[in-house]
């Protein structure tokens, strides 16, 4: 039985295989709609994320399964002191896929010790989020045409952000991937993701503070969100804020065909008016997270 | 200074000076009733000082802990006060229950009943994970 705790439990021809059925069900979406019916996905929010369980329950109901879980711990047995083990044997009596997100780093990996239908991780703390690694690579896939000879700029908190080291560390498996790493330097990648990650893979990156001279040579551009409580003197914060902001001005000299990526939730980081450019890829990212955890749904379950 | 030959029993030799005390502690040898030595400084041609544990019974050493936090030390095995066999230690692919994970983050701070257990993933460096959050050991 198979899992989904990190991108890396997935080869790179798992990956290209899970890419291939999601353009599968975006060309012919009704040829999947009954091929999960009678099957049970139970979605486990140990804390809220709304926008990532109603992607795994759309992911669910559009092909033809259907969903339970619970939405925060509150409404759940661990708000009585219930283990993850515990609440797992029990919920994978009822279900026959789990997806779980929960605070604590490490919970999904107890989960698929006990578990008896198979575990994907929907985010664990600071830790692993693998479902939107899944939705980056298919944007990225289904706007470039590929996923090797690509230069990637990831901009903003490189720190914290564990959907760019998460990426990183799955462009690290193609060939001619070179990264450009553009960050305050408060907010610089950790240097265990350069060690272990684009080191190991001798990985071409650099890391710069300025976004506009990066700008030309990005194909795709991975944007985050510089937050404020990561500062410890506000000065910084609001000297710092607006160089990590994209606007429509600080792409007049990107490539025509550059895609810009995010994560989501947006505040500011992105301006609103950068959302009519037609290189504005992070609408369509939500939507192919959608199909990607379709067949990776469909993929764990064994349904071809 | 003398101290007696062992009869039977194990001697822990090259144990860099001054972590006598910590292996002591590791091993929990306070909770034995035999004759113990904790000997510290010992000059040494390879090591210029270094510390000895003679233990004076035929106990069952957890090797993994040993190999964890001084994976240079020799150990003697002592019959009838004659060495009857010499072992080097390696450090331990997997710790389990040896240290605990100190990320405040992670699931083993909160599930009950769950093993702390560590993988080694760079040797030459020392470096353990956690294998729920992937903290490194020392962290």
């Amino acid at each position: 039985m198979k899992n989904l705790l990190s991108i890396t439990d997935f080869s790179v021809q798992e990956i290209d295989q899970l890419l291939s059925v999601a353009q599968d069900i975006i060309a012919n979406p009704e040829k999947y709609n009954e091929k999960c019916k009678h099957k049970i996905l139970a979605t486990l929010f140990f804390e809220p994320s709304t926008r990532t369980r109603l992607s795994f329950e759309s992911a669910m109901l559009s092909l033809g399964g259907s969903v339970l879980g619970f939405s925060d711990a509150n409404s759940s047995s661990a708000s009585k002191g219930e283990s993850v083990s515990d609440t797992i044997r029990v919920v994978s009596c009822y279900s026959d896929i789990i997806a779980m997100r929960h605070p604590k780093e490490g919970a999904p990996f107890v989960a698929s010790m006990v578990s008896s239908v198979p575990i994907i991780n929907a985010g664990d703390g600071g830790h692993n989020h693998p479902t939107q690694t899944l939705a980056d690579l298919l944007t990225i896939k289904t706007e470039k045409g590929r996923l090797d000879n690509l230069t990637v700029g990831f901009c903003g908190d490189l720190k914290f952000g564990r959907t760019v080291h998460s990426l990183i560390e799955a462009l690290a498996r193609y060939k001619g991937i070179k990264v450009v790493l553009i960050s305050p330097k408060e907010l610089t990648i950790p240097d265990y993701v350069k060690s272990d990650v684009m080191d190991k893979n001798n990985m071409d990156y650099v890391e710069t503070t300025d976004l506009e001279q990066v700008m030309p040579q990005l194909d795709v551009l991975y944007m985050t969100r510089v937050q404020q409580e990561r500062f410890f003197n506000e000065d910084d914060y609001l000297r710092l804020r607006d160089s990590y902001i994209l606007t429509l001005d600080k792409l007049s000299n990107a490539k025509p065909d550059l895609s810009i990526l995010h994560p989501l939730p947006r505040v500011n980081e992105i301006a609103v008016d950068v959302d009519n450019d037609s290189r504005a890829c992070y609408f369509k990212q939500v939507a192919n997270g959608r199909y990607m955890r379709m067949a990776l749904i469909l993929k764990l379950l064994g349904i071809e | 200074m003398k101290i007696d030959p062992i009869k039977n029993g194990i001697v822990i030799d090259h144990i860099e000076a001054g972590k006598g005390k910590k292996v002591y502690d590791f091993l929990e040898l306070e909770q034995l009733d035999c004759t113990i030595a904790l000997i510290k400084n010992v000059p040494s041609k390879k090591m210029g000082k270094k510390d000895i544990i003679k233990i004076d019974a035929d106990i069952k050493v957890d090797f993994d802990v040993l190999g964890y936090i001084a994976p240079e030390v020799t150990i003697n095995l002592i019959k009838n006060e004659k060495t009857v066999e010499k072992k080097r230690l390696e450090l331990p692919k997997t710790l389990k229950n040896v240290i605990k994970c100190k990320n405040p983050r992670c699931i083993t701070s909160v599930e009950q009943g769950i093993d702390h257990v560590f993988k080694l993933v760079d040797e030459q460096n020392k470096v353990y994970r956690c294998i729920y959050c992937e903290s490194k050991a020392n962290d």
